[in-house]
């Protein structure tokens, strides 16, 4: 297992080091000099310009500025975004990427728990009315198009009935007197969230021990516990009122992007449920006269549960590519909306910074998604 | 003696037409079970409806619409004085901010996007299944390097390498629909055939053919290609949903140089200033915003349906 984890890493940095240059050569290829379009940049001052051209290289033929370009990657130095100057790249991307990975977190872990429920529905009744129903609107939200529908939640839930904020991260006016900034509340946020998590966790595992009635509630006391832990971290903090502003413009996005991507998981499900169904095991399982939940959920999901861990991790690694049409309608300042306008405005550094992350992400999630494949299922040996 | 005078009869009959026969026999057989299920009927039930507005579009304009007012690039209706106009006996859904009918561009568009799908769809199947045959069929070092390389493609963030590529060059509706068939022909879908392909390889009678004398490539496209053909059809139609919904997303945000689709409609709406007002302004953005979404999930709806035919592990019977 450790050599073919090694040596998937080996192929991770070739494979990375491939849709670098490739990126890198995209982006050079783009209309107009890159040289000009910085130095025409009213933001920039002259002399800054100079060092900046030399420091990046600007001057030279494109092979050169890649290999200067690698060199720097490789020290660390993304460079400095033209569009924000003089803020460094790597400052943009870790201020930007945690508001992307929460979002698309926490909607991607909705829609899987929904639509694993749903799947396993739609596989133990097939061929009902209620499948094809279900089926039939999920995967009509599933192709919807994207920017419409946000659009149409945002003027219904924003605009007719006003219960949310029609997009942004925070609302400016409210936050004017803050005593901290918005990034200092997120952070801590996601650190609540962390430790919330690992507290359900570790209940969830206490409390499977104790005898059957209160344990088949196990789930939900746990998940009670980490809102009780996470409540009372935040109860009695200045800054709750701020915490509720960010949560409440995170309310909208996350239910859109929850409703666009639970039908992808019902659907896998349920194929995933459907050859299992086949298995001895479960013929055995009835045989023995174990209840039909019981056989569904404990004997056949749990089967059925790997290819949708495997598709979970993977949809976490493309939330900056979905995150370009989510975020732009939301104005959610994320790595989607960075990326777009980084690529719009010709902001080389910015757009190479974020690709890269998209990349590292895409890349880092293969990989565990292997490794979790393998320790899930112990009939799966790497060697 | 019934049964030998038949024999001999079958064996009387041209190869082509055994073929054929056989073909119409297992495609009956096929379509039974596709019918069976209404996911794909209305699936197809929705397709039909949009070919036939794709069809009636150039009918219109030749003989009841008059190309002045219903052109859905260039017309404009003088009698109205304000432009959007609600949908009117004139206008069944009335007009866009430019003066033109949205009825016209809504049909005229589904030829737009029909043609792209299927281009998209044709080109990403071609490459997929060649080079899922190929490399399975060969092994070793052919095959590392296509693998390796739909594990780059896989990686590619999609959107946004379209929406750099559209920077970098002027995007038609034939170049976007190369780029993402190539793309998609190199990514997921040559895996998936590969391994289908690899199930194929392992069968006894492709043994038989190489014992019979049978070459690499009369093995390739007789023995290979034809097992292959039933997922690849499959996955034509997920690659027609997300060749639609590209499209519809790079116009949307004016990335792309086509005269006329939903996308644009939507773009136009929203230059316009009407995008939120859909309560007042609903047919500048509920036509084209669910004709998209129909045509979309109508594919998707059909491939899931092939899916129940093709895969055996999901067959009733």
């Amino acid at each position: 297992m450790t050599r073919y984890v090694l040596r998937r890493l080996g192929q991770i940095v070739i494979t990375f080091f491939l849709f670098q240059t490739l990126t890198f050569f995209l982006l050079y290829a783009q209309p107009g000099d890159i040289a000009n379009q910085y130095l025409l940049n009213p933001n920039l001052p002259p002399d800054a310009a100079e060092k900046l051209r030399a420091e990046l290289g600007l001057d030279k033929p494109p092979h050169l500025q890649y290999i200067q370009y690698m060199k720097n990657f490789l020290r660390g130095e993304l460079g400095v975004s033209f569009s924000n100057y003089p803020r460094p790249v790597i400052d943009i991307i870790l201020e930007r990427l945690p508001r992307t990975l929460v979002l698309f977190f926490t909607a991607t872990v909705i829609s899987f728990y929904v639509g694993f429920a749903l799947g396993k529905m739609l596989a133990w009744r097939r061929g009902g009315l209620f499948e094809y129903g279900t089926t039939i609107v999920g995967v009509t939200l599933y192709t919807v198009f994207t920017p419409w529908f946000a659009l149409m939640m945002i003027w219904l839930f924003a605009f007719k009935f006003d219960l949310f904020p029609t997009g942004k991260f925070i609302t400016p006016a409210f936050w004017r007197d803050a005593p901290v900034s918005a990034n200092e509340v997120f952070h801590r946020m996601i650190w609540t969230g962390i430790i919330a998590g690992v507290v359900v966790f570790i209940a969830y595992l206490l409390l499977r021990r104790v005898p059957p009635p209160l344990r088949r509630v196990s789930g939900w006391l746990s998940l009670l516990v980490g809102v009780v832990v996470a409540l009372g971290f935040w109860i009695n903090s200045p800054l709750a009122p701020y915490a509720k502003d960010i949560l409440w413009h995170m309310i909208l996005p996350i239910g859109t992007l929850t409703l666009i991507s639970f039908a992808g998981t019902m659907l896998l499900t349920r194929n995933s449920l459907l050859e299992t169904m086949r298995e001895d095991y479960i013929l055995a399982a009835r045989a023995k006269g174990l209840p039909e939940g019981v056989v569904r959920d404990k004997h056949a999901a749990r089967t059925a549960l790997l290819p949708v861990v495997t598709s979970f991790v993977f949809s976490l690694a493309f939330a900056i590519d979905g995150g370009v049409i989510t975020e732009t309608i939301f104005s959610w300042p994320g790595m989607g909306l960075t990326l777009l306008s980084a690529v719009t405005q010709e902001d080389i550094p910015l757009a190479m910074g974020a690709f890269s992350f998209t990349g590292i992400l895409a890349l880092l999630a293969h990989l565990v998604a292997d490794v979790l494949y393998a320790y899930l299922d112990p009939r799966i040996r790497y060697s | 003696m019934s049964n030998a005078t038949s024999e001999v009869m079958v064996r009387h009959q041209p190869l082509w037409r055994v073929r054929l026969s056989l073909m119409w026999k297992s495609f009956r057989s096929n379509w039974a079970l596709f019918i069976e299920n209404p996911i794909g009927v209305v699936g197809l039930i929705i397709i039909l409806f949009f070919a036939l507005m794709a069809v009636l579009h150039p009918i219109l304009m030749r003989t009841v619409w008059d190309p002045t007012i219903y052109d859905p690039i260039t017309g404009y209706d003088f009698e109205i004085l304000t432009h959007p106009a609600p949908p009117s006996a004139k206008h069944l859904l009335g007009t866009d901010p430019l003066g033109r009918d949205v009825l016209s561009q809504l049909m005229y568009s589904t030829q737009t996007e029909f043609i792209l799908g299927v281009v998209a769809a044709l080109i990403t199947v071609t490459i997929a299944t060649a080079i899922g045959a190929i490399s399975a069929y060969y092994g070793g070092v052919i095959d590392t390097l296509f693998m390796r390389i739909a594990d780059l493609v896989i990686m590619l963030p999609f959107i946004s390498i379209l929406i750099v590529l559209s920077a970098l060059f002027e995007l038609s509706m034939f170049k976007l629909a190369l780029v993402i068939g190539v793309l998609a022909g190199f990514g997921g879908t040559t895996v998936i055939i590969k391994s289908q392909a690899l199930t194929v390889k392992v069968k006894p009678y492709i043994e038989a053919a190489r014992v019979a004398g049978g070459g690499d490539r009369h093995i390739i496209m007789v023995h290979f290609i034809p097992n292959l053909l039933p997922l690849s059809f499959l996955y034509m139609m997920f690659t027609v949903t997300g060749a639609i919904f590209s499209e519809a997303v790079l116009s949307f945000f004016g990335l792309i140089n086509i005269r006329m689709s939903w996308g644009i409609m939507i773009h136009t709406t929203q230059t316009a200033g009407y995008l939120l007002s859909v309560g007042q302004y609903w047919w500048l953005v509920i036509p084209s915003g669910l004709a998209i979404t129909l045509l979309c999930s109508a594919f998707y709806l059909v491939g899931r349906a092939l899916d129940e035919v093709v895969n055996p592990r999901l067959r009733r019977r």
